[in-house]
């Protein structure tokens, strides 16, 4: 299982990212937004951070990289695209994924632990398991995930709704919606469930001494899902 | 020119008379702005130069010292630390976003100037009375301008200190403080060394933004004109700053260059006078080569724009392409502008015309020093503090003093941080100190900034000795070894006698108490002319500490872990209210003389905590500081693992109960332990001389506070949680 992470200029969690990976045992490089084709990698990662600056709407700008028509074949051809904070909102704005976001309800930043409630199965969280609650930070301005009426219940009904916000019993509720996002929700998937986009930092939460190791669930489903050898103490 | 040409650039008529002997002719008004910037307090410190030798600044790990762009020492394994605190005061009180910004911006370069890597920013913020619309604008402005630059360049803000106090009314502090790493590499110094090597400026475009900013703005008082100076407050670009950060660091690691510098107050001028003045050398810029944003600036302009994200790169000759190339990769552009000179002389040409030729020295080290009188400002009789009668209500008083502004959470300012980016962080904010592993070692770094305004107010010399001792506690309590200091020093007009006087007492005790505490000084800041309409603020020496730990994994926090663990209180407490929040918030005084310091006691005190850590006896740290003891326990309960806990707490008969709970006697800790580790405990503080008191133990659901038989209050923990947390959302949101 091999990982490429692409670096836009301003991301900032793409070393963040590198060493998780590196951390849990797979081969992982990075990858130049000039690239005009990716290395040989099953799954690409698009980092979090504030690609171009993120001066216009965040991930507006990185859309047009020189990358991303590679990274839209990559998932054509069924390959795995995982896009964490700003990743996912350039898969949002590459249409890789449906809908937009918007500024967080609090116009503030927002940097703590949330917990998330996997909602659905597949490649992404087949080793967590639905139902199961994650303790994952966050941090961004811009995580309020919206979507039409029409489009939500197609993600409800394709089961594409990865995460929703919860508290810590996995109870979903106002109160433990950090941004105001539709129905909770924290991470979405592509129909055929090969492209993931989410707010919360997995890579964040993948080593013991930071005091939570839940992330770790995240990639090693990933790299399950392709026979790759689970590291995952 | 006019009569009195010195006026327009901030010099006075004997410093004129200065620069016309050291120049031996009339300068170009070009020559003139670089005296102005050059000589100006905030480039020159020519108030306080002399008396900042009085500070340590050697050690065995000190690899640089004050001069360069950020102090260095060495933390082993071939790792070096490069750390430094900075003002950004003024262009904050008249910008709030943009001030903190780039004050963010400004202390990241000196960092990474100098070939590390930026891992951690903490921000020692003042302002006013919160209550008030324009603080709060202020408050508002300038935690979302250092979240909007910090959050995109991608160095967490990992720690900090936010207080309020009206003599900030006006002129609030925002003093910002950053830490890199360095590995494996070279350290890269702001030097314009080799006769012949090219002079590169990469970055930003020069634009006429910030002329006379931050180095003017910071060298007078703020008055009623000040905010017409808006202009002159520079805009941060943190995107552009990130690319650079990486060029930098990439090129840092080539053999390519000779020296890095970066532009911040009096940008090109004071950049290319400072480098060419570290090396001995000469440098000849050509203002005609500067890429700028818009036509038809004139080198005045140029060499004195504070543009931002701007950086000189001195390169090896022959290897001018290389060093394009990579900065190219980034997006940015570098172009030659001039090149190092052998003659000791700063020659600045438009073209084929020459239009600034100074000796390197009368620029920098020829600047004028001073020795301002001084004179101990007289006060009025203060009220003695243990004649204030006792509280009729000790839970009102306890829950007053937790949830007032200085005391309550602080989690609406860090949570709009982005604090854990990187993934080093392994203690978040909050506690005593800020937590961050080195990657690829056991080691971990422990930081944290402190200053007591009040205290260095009633007493200069032993307030700033108390805030060194202070922040080398709380880097003790997380478990680390304090190695050394940063400083900034903000105090207000020094042309007034009684300012000087709380300056220079101010850096005797900070000396004293660095000398004690084996901490050297390795550079830093100082911030004069904190006045709004004559009114200084009170003297606040802010220290930013650096500790070392060995084992990430023997790390302590401030929260109590398990029901039933002991309480115990380390170091002495005596009747001392002077200077307190206690004092501030419940009889509306600021009276009294700061708590007592033996930094030998202290230097005791926080080996044995270390020393307790290490063995794993402690459950849990805490520094006692503001507020005392009910402050420290407070924090302690809502702190603990999994949730709030309470204790049950007696303070004994020997002190009155209100002493007991809210003096702010220094060298004290709060920790707990478990039973089985009680007993070693007691037994290496007795071995070490260090006083400690049972207090009682962890508890469940309830505060309990008694003094020998008499109950003071028992408080549900919600109810405190309540008051700590009610601090943040009536008074902020």
């Amino acid at each position: 299982m091999r990982f490429g992470v692409v670096v836009f200029p301003g991301s900032n969690c793409d070393t963040d990212c590198y060493h998780a990976l590196r951390g849990l045992g797979y081969p992982v490089e990075y990858v130049w937004h000039e690239a005009a084709s990716l290395p040989e990698v099953d799954c690409v990662v698009l980092p979090g951070g504030f690609s171009y600056g993120d001066y216009l709407r965040a991930g507006a700008i990185a859309r047009f990289a020189r990358i991303m028509p590679a990274v839209a074949a990559h998932a054509e051809a069924g390959g795995a695209v995982i896009g964490i904070c700003n990743g996912f909102q350039i898969l949002l704005e590459a249409g890789l994924l449906p809908g937009a976001m918007r500024r967080n309800a609090s116009l503030q930043f927002r940097c703590h632990d949330v917990h998330v409630r996997v909602e659905a199965g597949g490649m992404f969280t087949s080793l967590a398991g639905r139902g199961r609650v994650l303790r994952l930070p966050i941090a961004h301005a811009e995580g309020n995930y919206y979507c039409g009426a029409e489009v939500l219940t197609e993600l409800e009904a394709n089961g594409q709704i990865a995460f929703r916000y919860c508290d810590a019993d996995g109870k979903i509720s106002a109160a433990a919606n950090p941004n105001g996002a539709v129905g909770n929700i924290a991470g979405i998937t592509n129909r055929r469930g090969n492209v993931l986009g989410l707010m919360p930092h997995p890579e964040r939460c993948c080593d013991p001494v930071l005091g939570n190791t839940d992330g770790r669930l995240i990639f090693a489903s990933i790299a399950a899902s392709r026979g790759g050898l689970c590291h995952v103490g | 020119m006019s009569a009195e040409p010195w006026r327009e650039v901030g010099l006075t008529a004997s410093e004129y008379a200065r620069l016309l002997e050291l120049l031996g002719r009339d300068p170009t008004s070009l020559e003139l702005g670089m005296f102005g910037l050059m000589w100006s307090e905030h480039c020159s410190y020519k108030t306080s130069r002399l008396h900042l030798k009085q500070l340590p600044t050697s050690g065995p790990r000190v690899l640089q010292g004050p001069g360069e762009n950020a102090g260095i020492v060495d933390i082993g394994d071939g790792q070096a630390i490069a750390f430094k605190i900075e003002s950004h005061n003024h262009p904050s009180a008249i910008e709030p976003y943009q001030g903190a910004a780039t004050g963010v911006g400004g202390i990241l370069r000196d960092i990474f100037t100098m070939g590390a890597r930026p891992i951690a920013i903490l921000d020692s913020l003042r302002f006013g009375d919160p209550s008030e619309p324009r603080v709060r604008h202020l408050f508002d402005g300038v935690v979302s301008g250092i979240a909007g630059y910090g959050n995109c360049v991608g160095v967490p803000t990992v720690g900090g200190e936010v207080v309020f106090d009206r003599c900030y009314q006006g002129n609030p502090l925002v003093n910002v403080m950053c830490v890199g790493l360095i590995t494996g590499g070279r350290v890269v110094r702001g030097l314009a060394a080799g006769p012949g090597n090219p002079v590169l400026l990469v970055g930003a475009r020069t634009g006429r933004d910030g002329i006379h900013g931050a180095s003017l703005l910071a060298s007078q008082e703020l008055d009623a004109s000040a905010q017409e100076r808006r202009p002159a407050v520079q805009v941060g670009d943190p995107f552009l700053e990130k690319l650079l950060l990486e060029a930098c660091l990439e090129l840092a690691g080539s053999d390519e260059v000779v020296g890095i510098q970066d532009l911040g107050a009096a940008g090109l001028t004071s950049a290319a006078a400072e480098a060419a003045s570290r090396a001995g050398t000469g440098v000849e810029l050509d203002v005609a080569l500067v890429p700028r944003r818009e036509g038809g600036m004139v080198p005045y302009e140029v060499m004195l724009s504070e543009s931002q994200e701007r950086m000189l790169v001195v390169a090896k000759a022959g290897s001018e392409d290389k060093v394009k190339a990579v900065f190219r990769r980034w997006g940015l552009d570098a172009t030659v502008i001039g090149r190092v000179t052998g003659d000791g002389r700063f020659k600045v040409r438009d073209g084929e015309e020459l239009v600034a030729d100074i000796p390197v020295e009368a620029l920098t080290q020829r600047a004028p020093a001073y020795d301002r009188p001084r004179r101990r400002p007289e006060r009025a009789a203060a009220v003695d503090p243990l004649l204030l009668p006792e509280p009729a209500n000790y839970a009102a008083a306890f829950l007053r003093v937790v949830g007032s502004p200085n005391c309550g959470t602080r989690e609406w300012v860090y949570r709009q941080y982005d604090h854990m980016v990187q993934t080093n962080t392994v203690a978040l904010p909050g506690g005593d100190a800020a937590v961050l592993r080195l990657k690829g070692t056991a080691k971990a770094i422990a930081l944290s900034t402190d200053g007591n305004g009040r205290y260095c107010y009633l007493d200069p010399r032993r307030g700033a000795a108390l805030a060194v001792a202070e922040a080398a506690r709380n880097v003790s309590c997380v478990g680390a070894e304090p190695i050394a200091v940063t400083n900034c020093l903000n105090f207000g007009n020094p042309e007034k006698p009684e300012i000087m006087w709380q300056f220079t007492e101010a850096v005797s005790g900070m000396a004293e108490a660095c000398t004690a505490l084996g901490t050297p000084v390795t550079g830093g800041n100082v911030s004069f002319y904190n006045d709004t309409e004559g009114r200084s603020i009170y003297p606040t020496p802010v220290v930013g500490m650096l500790g070392l730990l060995t084992d990430v994994n023997r790390i302590c926090g401030t929260g109590f872990r398990r029901t039933g663990d002991c309480l115990f209180l380390l170091g002495e407490t005596r009747a001392e209210l002077g200077g307190g929040e206690y004092l501030h918030v419940v009889h509306g005084l600021v009276a009294g003389d700061p708590p007592d310091l033996d930094l030998a006691r202290e230097a005791a005190l926080q080996a044995a905590v270390r020393e307790a850590i290490a063995q794993g006896l402690l459950a849990s740290a805490h520094d006692l500081s503001d507020g005392g003891l009910a402050v420290a326990l407070a924090e302690s309960c809502l702190a603990a693992a999994g949730g709030a806990r309470g204790a049950r707490v007696d303070l004994g008969t020997g002190l009155r109960p209100d002493w007991a709970l809210f003096s702010e006697s220094a060298t004290r800790v709060l920790v707990s332990a478990g039973p089985a580790e009680a007993r070693t405990l007691t037994a290496l503080l007795q071995a070490r001389g260090v006083p400690c008191t049972a207090l009682g133990a962890v508890g469940d659901g309830s505060l309990t506070v008694a003094a020998g038989s008499r109950l003071l209050f028992s408080l549900p923990i919600s109810e405190v949680e309540a008051a700590w947390k009610g601090a943040s959302p009536c008074m902020f949101l």
